[in-house]
């Protein structure tokens, strides 16, 4: 039992205080700032805000209801950048790869809003999966290629989805008569609620997305070869893999997940696009997957904070009047403390703690700026 | 008239043509357009050369400079009641412009230190070390300028363009060089003087050739009594203080004003710029050039576009398009010139002193 108690622990022990710093850090924030910018010293402030923000991601039937919907493409997109690191590659292209998901899913969608719902839902999340998986291909495809590295490359990619999104909603999607550029509902093709007021079926299908990740990665030889190629290119190459066909594979499943991030917001939360339709999920995601150690389980736990905090911003914005974008700055700031880990590690005499990316983080470095690992 | 004239005519080749000309022909008029598009790209690039070149790669360049971006302009709306709008007399330069401009210079360095702590010494991975700044920076900034702009702000202005005498600019030929080149902004001018000198540093001094020894072989440099950690440091905060200058030019020159995520993916322009240009301060701004071209090409293109054939196709092409030509000729060219562009050996590695026996 201690035994047991004491590995959960080595688990644990650096997510957990990275987030109970990260909350101190962000007390710490919301007095200072207040100050400067009021000349008020209020420290109750930030229990007011924390007050808010628990709140309104979990008070509430409603309020766990809205947290779940908002984790859930979290989730995917946390999956999406988590297989990525398993293989060694940093696809901080989840942006992108989103709002092509939720481009290709709305323009199915529309055209199949009056179809039947068996029919509808599957094929636009399916459009919006391909678009995302097509959107993944690309960096992966030239990272095999030429080695041209993921991390430039992804970026430059969210921007283009952008405005082909942009390009897409004022032209060809855009109803006629509309006051500002916007496409049809898309109908018949919204996710099907199953609890509450607007659970959608996503809370059943992404969760088992997380159950399929952890198969691929610990059950099947694929997952096998990407744990492999992640951990050491050089060992992977020498027992006979291709790395090139596993780069391309993973950045195109990668994508796919990431794509299905957006459908699952497009179909499930907003129904219709406008051209400024955009999201936090791409940097949430690269957090989730940190954070959850790239693991299935640590992945979902991460994606439901992350789902409540976003979800408890809008309320801590309203009751306290402390602006929505705190979150980011807490994520940064767990993020930041996990990667000072043998810092946090050497203070709080943690020795057996893990972080989980000790093997494929540096594969990313090290095939950094060209002809690379990859050969 | 057009010596191309006749080259039009023909299918497909005739657009080729008709599109170098047409690019022969607004190039003076777009030139100052894109001289100022490829300030925070080349910046950043330059950023990229010092840190990669010492051994560390500095994803969080973006971050930076949306850092020192926000700092130079609140550091305006704070000290202009203090310091006051005395204007100088060059540059429309004031103490509090001039003030913040070195505040958001600071805070440059001061972010890159934060990635040197995590890349030199916590030897974290330099491309999560990166991230983490870029979502850090993104997220402070956001946060800070909504609670700043309940109180809708004053900002201090902007550095004003110099402009250089006629008889420079109207030289036949070549004037129109002089005028891209300084009728500009002082951090415009600023950024060809930092390409020249960090050239001539880089290559023809000692801390240039340290600097290049750290980033090849660190042990090696370590046995002739360079100090490895020590210059990554330094050259690692020096990127800060370039990227720092970029981050101003945002909202202190080009603008007057900070927009959450303004920085729009320049950081990392810059970083494909550094790989391009093969990791010299000259070829990296060069790159930069021809990177922020593309933006002056389609703002010339939605203003004045061709006649003829080839003015109908691009007319016909969504608005958009032209948003995401920066973009995509960055990933084109990066997939084209890597593989033939090498990095620093010791790129991106952290650095162990080994134990003393």
């Amino acid at each position: 039992m201690t035994r047991r108690l004491s590995r959960a622990w080595s688990v644990l022990a650096l997510p957990i205080i990275s987030i109970v710093l990260s909350v101190i850090v962000g007390s710490l924030v919301i007095i200072f700032s207040q100050w400067l910018v009021t000349g008020e010293l209020n420290p109750g402030l930030a229990l007011d805000a924390y007050g808010a923000l628990v709140s309104g991601s979990v008070g509430s039937e409603r309020a766990i209801v809205n947290t779940l919907d908002n984790t859930m493409p979290l989730l995917l997109g946390g999956l999406a950048v988590g297989l990525g690191f398993k293989a060694g590659l940093f696809n901080i292209g989840v942006q992108g790869q989103f709002l092509m998901g939720a481009l290709g899913s709305v323009i199915v969608g529309v055209q199949l809003s009056d179809s039947p719902v068996i029919v509808a839902v599957p094929v636009s999340l399916a459009a919006g999966m391909i678009f995302g998986a097509a959107w993944g291909f690309i960096p992966g495809f030239l990272k095999a290629v030429s080695g041209a590295h993921e991390v430039v490359t992804t970026i430059m990619l969210n921007f283009v989805a952008i405005a082909i999104l942009a390009a897409a909603v004022s032209g060809p999607l855009n109803v006629i008569g509309s006051a500002s550029p916007q496409t049809l509902p898309v109908g018949n093709a919204s996710l099907p609620v199953i609890l509450g007021r607007n659970g959608t079926i996503a809370i059943i299908y992404a969760p088992i997305m997380a159950v399929l990740y952890g198969f691929l990665l610990f059950r099947t030889t694929r997952g096998f070869e990407i744990r492999i190629a992640g951990a050491s290119p050089d060992a992977a190459r020498y027992a006979g893999m291709s790395p090139r066909h596993l780069i391309i594979w993973t950045m195109t499943v990668s994508g796919m997940l990431g794509g299905m991030a957006g459908a699952t917001d497009l179909l499930g939360a907003t129904h219709t696009m406008t051209t400024t339709y955009s999201t936090t999920v791409g940097f949430d995601a690269i957090a989730v997957a940190l954070l959850g150690r790239t693991s299935p389980l640590g992945i979902v736990l991460a994606a439901l904070l992350f789902g409540a905090m976003r979800t408890g911003a809008s309320a801590m914005q309203i009751q306290a009047g402390v602006p929505a974008d705190l979150v980011g700055v807490l994520q940064a700031t767990i993020l930041f403390f996990l990667v000072v880990s043998p810092v946090i590690k050497r203070i709080f005499r943690l020795k057996g703690a893990k972080t989980g990316l000790e093997d494929s983080a540096t594969t990313f470095t090290a095939t950094y700026g060209g002809e690379a690992t990859i050969r | 008239m057009d010596p191309f004239q006749f080259f039009y005519s023909l299918p497909v080749i005739g657009l080729v043509f008709e599109l170098i000309g047409y690019l022969i022909h607004i190039l003076p008029v777009i030139a100052p357009i894109v001289m100022k598009a490829s300030v925070p790209i080349g910046f950043a690039a330059l950023c990229g050369v010092m840190c990669e070149r010492s051994g560390v790669v500095n994803i969080g360049i973006e971050g930076t400079m949306l850092v020192a971006a926000f700092v130079g302009w609140t550091a305006g709306v704070y000290l202009q009641p203090v310091l006051g709008s005395t204007v100088g007399p060059v540059f429309g330069v004031t103490p509090t412009l001039l003030a913040a401009l070195i505040l958001a210079v600071l805070a440059g360095v001061a972010v890159s230190f934060v990635h040197a702590w995590l890349s030199i010494s916590v030897r974290a991975d330099q491309i999560i070390s990166g991230t983490i700044i870029n979502i850090a920076a993104f997220g402070i900034t956001g946060y800070l300028i909504s609670l700043l702009s309940i109180n809708s702000p004053e900002g201090a202005g902007q550095f004003k363009a110099w402009t250089p005498p006629q008889a420079i600019t109207d030289l036949p030929g070549v004037g129109w060089l002089f005028d891209m080149i300084f009728g500009q902004g002082p951090i415009t001018i600023s950024l060809i003087v930092i390409v020249i000198v960090f050239q001539i540093f880089l290559f023809r001094t000692r801390w240039g050739l340290r600097s290049r020894a750290v980033g090849e072989h660190p042990r090696a440099a370590e046995t002739v009594g360079i100090d490895v950690i020590r210059l990554r440091y330094r050259n690692v905060m020096l990127g800060g203080v370039l990227a720092g200058l970029g981050g101003a030019f945002l909202s202190m020159e080009a603008t007057a004003a900070f927009q959450p995520g303004m920085t729009v993916g320049d950081g990392f322009i810059g970083l494909a710029a550094m790989i391009v240009g093969r990791w010299t301060p000259v070829g990296a701004f060069g790159a930069a050039l021809l990177f922020a071209s593309t933006v002056g090409i389609s703002q010339s293109i939605l203003i004045a576009p061709p006649s003829g054939q080839l003015g109908e196709i691009l007319i016909s092409l969504p608005p958009q398009s032209f948003d995401a030509l920066p973009y995509l000729v960055t990933i084109i060219i990066l997939a084209g010139v890597v593989g033939r562009s090498i990095p620093p050996a010791a790129d991106g590695q952290p650095y162990e002193r080994e134990a003393a026996t």
